[in-house]
């Protein structure tokens, strides 16, 4: 028997589910509605919308509809005291000033505080035009200027906006038969997707963009999906990407935001750094916020080579004003290394904040905040 | 050799299409709408038989209401030399036939003097599988169906068909029509430049009165309604080759 609860309002597009709903299951129900998920991400046929929460998890649509914080309107949270006390936060309205906004201390807590049991999102209209096209470009410059010019010229319409450098395409090839999309491995190759609701206004302003990137030098090549199929086959090339590497052996996976004059520059002193010890570095991901998946690969695990990677990696990261888990999280893999670029007095809030929520410190302990 | 492609504006096969409230059609407004796949692969073969050069000129054509330019747009994005339009107003549209495309398909191969017709083996949305075999009757020239090899020699195309038994080689004498099936090849992408290049190729408009052909509906349609197919295996049908 169905125990979970769902309720739309759909005028306002407003939806409030019990946490325990897979992504991708609330994407379908909402589909013939005219709606959709505000997130997208790979693990969509298996996440919960609780965890989504939990996580703040990222995606390929950030850009476009923001954070989680951008769309959770509300939460029912369980706390940890005798009573099981459920509190409900935000009341999915869009504007509520009356006091702090408590749920928001929820979103990417990864279960320090509390279980998340219900939410209530923004949901976004579900986009009828669509169009994906796969761009060639000579240098990571370059790139940050059609990702600048694409901000500006396809501004609402954009959706996405993703890289994937010659290495990550160079895998894909290798380890997938992945052909890639243009003919020639560019230095990098960048999906762009548009989501709107007009098809003659989105192809237009597509297109001219396109000619003006093409026009103007700042790519050297280019394909506009004509089809649904066209479109996918870009997609999969971005999707398979994090599974392909992991065909080489073992694979060194980091998750990192950086800004964006320095986001393509550690991959670099990476290959340099690491030179025949690795099979590669990839870099491929959200460019568009900032967020690069470096993935270093090699024949199997080796003590030596993690050592010449890490703590540098993280160190490098956080002196140039970057995060070292952008999306991921903190888990207990890079936990030691959490406090990289935060000032200790942040790090003493949190655990006081931990204990007001957790005072015996039974919720996920020994992960991303230290009871006191 | 002229190879003329038959090219027709369909609704992309990746939607999940519904069933419209008078139940004479599926909900069309607002739809991604593409070019049938088979077609593509029609096209794709022209053209690569232009780039080895055992054809001179490849044409599009589409019949259908104003948006089946967009196809034929993207067919001249990818290879086609020039695009002709048969123009069908939106409500007629619904009810055209592949008895109507056929003669009309079949005039302008005639009257133009074209070597060869290629089509996509079937329509995604329709699924007849009339309209080759039934410019083949029209002209009176020989057909090649459901070709997943085709080979140029001499006033000849050799082909290989694939058929429920396994395979089928057959040899027609030019003038043909031929049908592509799925692995006949894999299309082309159309490239921004190409793109760009395109709206500078020739499109053509004439209207079915203009070439006297009679576009008198011979079926009804009765009722449309939904069958519980297994949706998600139809992708992995309509997967490319190359994996």
């Amino acid at each position: 028997m169905e125990q979970r609860k769902i309720t739309y309002a759909f005028f306002s597009g407003i939806l409030e589910c019990d946490a325990g709903y897979i992504l991708e299951e609330l994407d379908q129900k909402l589909s013939p509605h005219g709606f959709m998920v505000p997130l997208d991400l790979g693990a969509k046929g298996s996440c919960l919308i609780g965890g989504n929460i939990a996580t703040c998890a990222g995606g390929v649509r950030l850009l476009r509809y923001g954070s989680m914080h951008a769309n959770v309107l509300g939460l029912t949270v369980i706390l940890p005291d005798e009573k099981g006390t459920i509190i409900k936060m935000g009341n999915g309205l869009r504007k509520d000033n009356t006091s702090i906004h408590s749920h928001h201390l929820f979103i990417g807590s990864e279960g320090q505080l509390g279980v998340i049991s219900r939410c209530q999102l923004l949901l976004p209209p579900r986009p009828t035009s669509v169009n994906s096209a796969f761009l060639g470009i000579e240098s990571f410059e370059k790139v940050t200027k059609v990702l600048r010019k694409a901000k500006t010229e396809l501004s609402e319409i954009l959706s996405s906006f993703e890289l994937m450098d010659s290495e990550t395409l160079k895998c894909l090839e290798e380890n997938d038969g992945l052909k890639s999309v243009l003919p020639i491995n560019p230095p990098f190759a960048v999906l762009i997707e548009t989501s709107g609701s007009s098809k003659e206004h989105d192809s237009e302003k597509f297109s001219t963009f396109l000619e003006s990137v093409l026009e103007s030098g700042l790519a050297i090549d280019g394909v506009l999906a004509e089809s649904a199929t066209e479109a996918s086959n870009f997609w999969r090339l971005r999707e398979t990407a994090p599974l392909s590497v992991m065909k080489d052996g073992y694979c060194y996976k980091n998750d990192i935001s950086l800004p964006l004059k320095h986001f393509y520059e550690l991959t670099e002193i990476l290959r340099e750094r690491l030179g025949n010890k690795v099979i590669r570095v990839t870099n491929y991901g959200h460019v568009g916020d900032g967020n690069a998946h470096i993935n270093i690969t090699s024949k199997s695990f080796d003590k030596d080579l993690y050592k010449m990677i890490y703590p540098f990696l993280y160190e490098w990261v956080a002196e140039h004003g970057g995060s070292i888990s952008a999306e991921h999280g903190i888990g207990r893999l890079k936990r030691p290394y959490l406090h990289l670029g935060k000032h200790p007095d942040e790090l003493l809030l949190n655990q006081r904040l931990k204990q007001i929520f957790d005072p015996r410190g039974i919720l996920n302990p020994y992960k991303m905040i230290d009871s006191l | 050799m002229r190879i003329l492609v038959g090219v027709k504006r369909v609704v992309d096969y990746a939607v999940k299409v519904r069933v419209r409230a008078d139940k004479k059609s599926v909900v069309t407004e607002n739809v991604q709408h593409s070019m049938n796949p088979f077609d593509e692969i029609a096209l794709e073969e022209a053209v690569k038989l232009k780039e080895a050069k055992h054809a001179k000129e490849v044409v599009a054509i589409s019949i259908g209401p104003a948006k089946s330019q967009e196809v034929l747009r993207t067919a001249l994005a990818k290879g086609a030399d020039k695009a002709i339009h048969i123009e069908i107003d939106a409500k007629s549209a619904e009810q055209v036939e592949p008895l109507h495309v056929a003669r009309t398909i079949a005039k302008i191969a005639k009257d133009e003097k074209f070597d060869a017709v290629f089509v996509g083996k079937q329509a995604i949305d329709d699924d007849a599988n009339q309209t080759g075999q039934l410019v083949a009757g029209f002209l009176d020239w020989p057909q090649a169906m459901f070709a997943s090899k085709i080979e140029h020699e001499n006033g000849y195309l050799k082909v290989t068909r694939e058929i429920d038994g396994g395979l089928d080689t057959v040899k027609v004498k030019l003038p043909a029509v031929v049908s592509a099936d799925l692995r006949l090849n894999e299309p082309r992408y159309a490239t921004l430049p190409n793109i760009m290049k395109a709206k500078k190729k020739p499109l053509e408009k004439k209207t079915p009165k203009d070439l006297g052909i009679d576009f008198t509906p011979q079926t009804e349609i009765l009722e449309v309604c939904f069958l519980y197919l297994y949706m998600h295996l139809l992708p992995s049908f309509f997967f490319l080759p190359s994996g």
